[in-house]
């Protein structure tokens, strides 16, 4: 059983993965200049040319990207082909006021595809294995990630997307599905389903690949005890390309960066300064192969590690921690991104003071998502059945903001606790 | 002559309405009649008070939601089939009920029923037109 998708790269010594990514730092600068007007004007206020990038040590000296540039360019403006060259785009996961849309050319696609195909294989997947893709397909990265990853390494791929979990299982059993991917929080569901209609000696589920959102150790052991599988992370974030820009390998301790086509930092997310190796700070990444979408150093707001301490597979690239927390505010609930400020707006829409807490848990394994919001003078009346339509109406609207249903909770005002005069807007009490 | 409800907006959680009726009850205000709403979330407490206007600005000062409503209170006959004939009246004459409740108050020969209904003036007129009675601010207590 090949051990590597692609072994000569996965196994480069930390000499000539360093040697590929100086070199395609050198090339993608040049390219970034030329064909991507808003990054070059970034460059030169920071007074920057593609002369003074030589190398990796180098990459310092160049500007951040962040959400704010994203959507300060959209659609097109960090675009490094014309679209008569790209071939698809995906977009993040239901935030309508925050969308991001990243472009890709057919190469783009067939690097992010190695990716995932580097990560199947890691879990030991073969041709031989039936792949069944449970994370939604569309302009959610999830599924066509670790579909095209699948088809890469000749499985047979299963593109269920997310939902409907009864035919889930009838495909798992019938078909013989052997690697599920999937979010977590879907995993620990189906596990629980499977565990209730006592079908667990005819699922043959040898790995699961599970991204997208947060998890503990805790939940891996959960989910691997019950589904009798070997649980992976893998991580990835549509403006770089989706999922695949890190996976877990057998040692499950880190995800490898593919270092091939991502340059890592580490930086502290109040002064932009590179942080040295094992120190805690904001992720960056550097795109250094990607034609139609090349962002560079753009700041993932996700805070972890990096290690280049030996991997026992047998892999060189850089691993990164599973993310401890994010250097903005926002949420990942449920797999989907929500910015408390997405919440603020829709609750001064519907005529709600801006008072408003989130409450977040994770109760058997999944998100439960809360939002409590004080009752305000012009949205009373004496009529039950008028608050309930415009508690429904809230509800509504939350839903077409965020991507996911939100339970409300009306509360009289001034109930939501403060401290120290600043509001506490978010209570998260998932232990992950 | 119109009769007034308050209704407060009250969160389910221990002690509420004893917080509420004791704030009126310190400012010395009477209730007349009481009736409480509620989902599994939150409930909507509608009263009549014998000072509405005083009893409102106390409840508002407090930081209370409120809201005032214009209801109907009929003196129903206090005798068998006295309810269902001013049910029978209010059903003829096409008016819809929202809700009602009674009053504490109580005559020899009337009971006292709060009727929210869409059009109070219609209801007026078809009670009277039924030799029936619409009660007066005096006989139920209010200033």
């Amino acid at each position: 059983m090949a051990k590597y998708y692609q072994p000569e790269i996965e196994t480069a010594s930390q000499e000539q993965i360093r040697a590929w990514q100086n070199e395609r730092l050198v090339e993608q600068v040049k390219h970034v200049w030329n064909d991507v007007p808003y990054y070059r004007k970034k460059m030169e206020e920071k007074g920057v040319t593609p002369d003074d990038i030589k190398s990796v040590d180098d990459l310092y000296k160049l500007p951040f990207l962040t959400k704010d540039d994203l959507r300060e360019a959209y659609p097109y403006g960090l675009m490094g082909k014309p679209a008569s060259e790209c071939v698809r785009i995906q977009s993040t996961s239901g935030t309508t006021g925050k969308r991001v849309v990243a472009f890709y050319t057919q190469h783009d696609v067939d690097l992010w595809e190695d990716c995932c195909a580097r990560a199947i294989v890691a879990v030991g997947g073969t041709k031989d294995d039936v792949c069944h893709v449970a994370y939604g397909y569309g302009l959610f990265t999830g599924g066509a990630g670790l579909h095209g990853g699948s088809h890469k390494v000749g499985c047979l791929t299963l593109p269920m997307s997310s939902g409907n979990t009864d035919r889930q299982l009838q495909f798992m059993t019938d078909l013989g599905s052997t690697i599920i991917c999937c979010t977590p929080s879907y995993a620990a569901y189906l596990a629980e389903s499977i565990y209730e209609k006592g079908i667990r000696d005819q699922i043959k589920l040898k790995a699961g690949i599970f991204g997208a959102e947060a998890w503990s150790e805790e939940m891996r052991r959960d989910i691997e005890e019950k589904l009798g599988i070997r649980a992976y992370d893998i991580y990835g974030l549509t403006e770089i390309s989706g999922p695949g820009v890190s996976f877990e390998c057998e040692a499950q301790m880190g995800m490898h960066i593919n270092e091939d086509h991502f340059i890592a930092e580490i930086i502290d997310p109040d002064t932009g300064e590179v942080l040295p190796e094992g120190e805690k700070g904001e992720l960056v990444f550097t795109c250094i192969t990607k034609e139609a979408f090349p962002l560079i150093r753009y700041r993932t707001r996700d805070i972890c590690v990096l290690s280049r301490k030996p991997c026992p597979c047998g892999r060189t690239h850089v691993k990164m921690s599973k993310p401890m927390g994010r250097s903005d505010d926002m949420l990942i609930i449920r797999g989907v991104n929500v910015f408390p400020s997405q919440i603020e707006t829709v609750l001064i829409e519907q005529g709600y003071p801006a008072n408003y807490q989130i409450i977040v848990d994770r109760v058997n394994n999944s998100d439960t998502f809360e939002v409590m919001v004080e009752m305000s003078p012009e949205n009373f009346s004496d009529s039950l059945k008028k608050i309930t339509e415009m508690e429904k109406s809230l509800v509504g609207a939350l839903k077409a903001m965020l991507g996911i249903a939100a339970k409300v909770k009306l509360v009289a005002p001034k109930t939501i606790a403060r401290s120290e005069g600043k509001a506490v807007r978010v209570i998260d009490k998932r232990k992950i | 002559m119109n009769i007034y409800q308050i209704s407060v907006f009250l969160e389910n959680r221990a002690g509420q309405l004893s917080e509420i009726t004791k704030l009126l009850a310190d400012n010395g205000i009477n209730l007349r009649a009481i009736s409480i709403a509620e989902t599994s979330d939150y409930g909507v407490l509608r009263m009549i008070a014998d000072d509405a206007e005083r009893a409102s600005s106390i409840l508002l000062e407090q930081g209370n939601i409120i809201s005032m409503t214009p209801v109907s209170v009929v003196a129903v006959p206090d005798r068998p089939a006295g309810l269902s004939e001013v049910l029978s009246i209010i059903a003829e004459a096409g008016i819809d009920i929202e809700y009602m409740y009674s009053l504490f108050t109580h005559a020899d020969d009337k009971a006292y029923m709060v009727f929210r209904v869409d059009g109070e003036e219609k209801l007026s007129s078809a009670i009277k037109a039924h030799d029936m009675e619409m009660a007066t601010k005096e006989e139920i207590g209010l200033k």
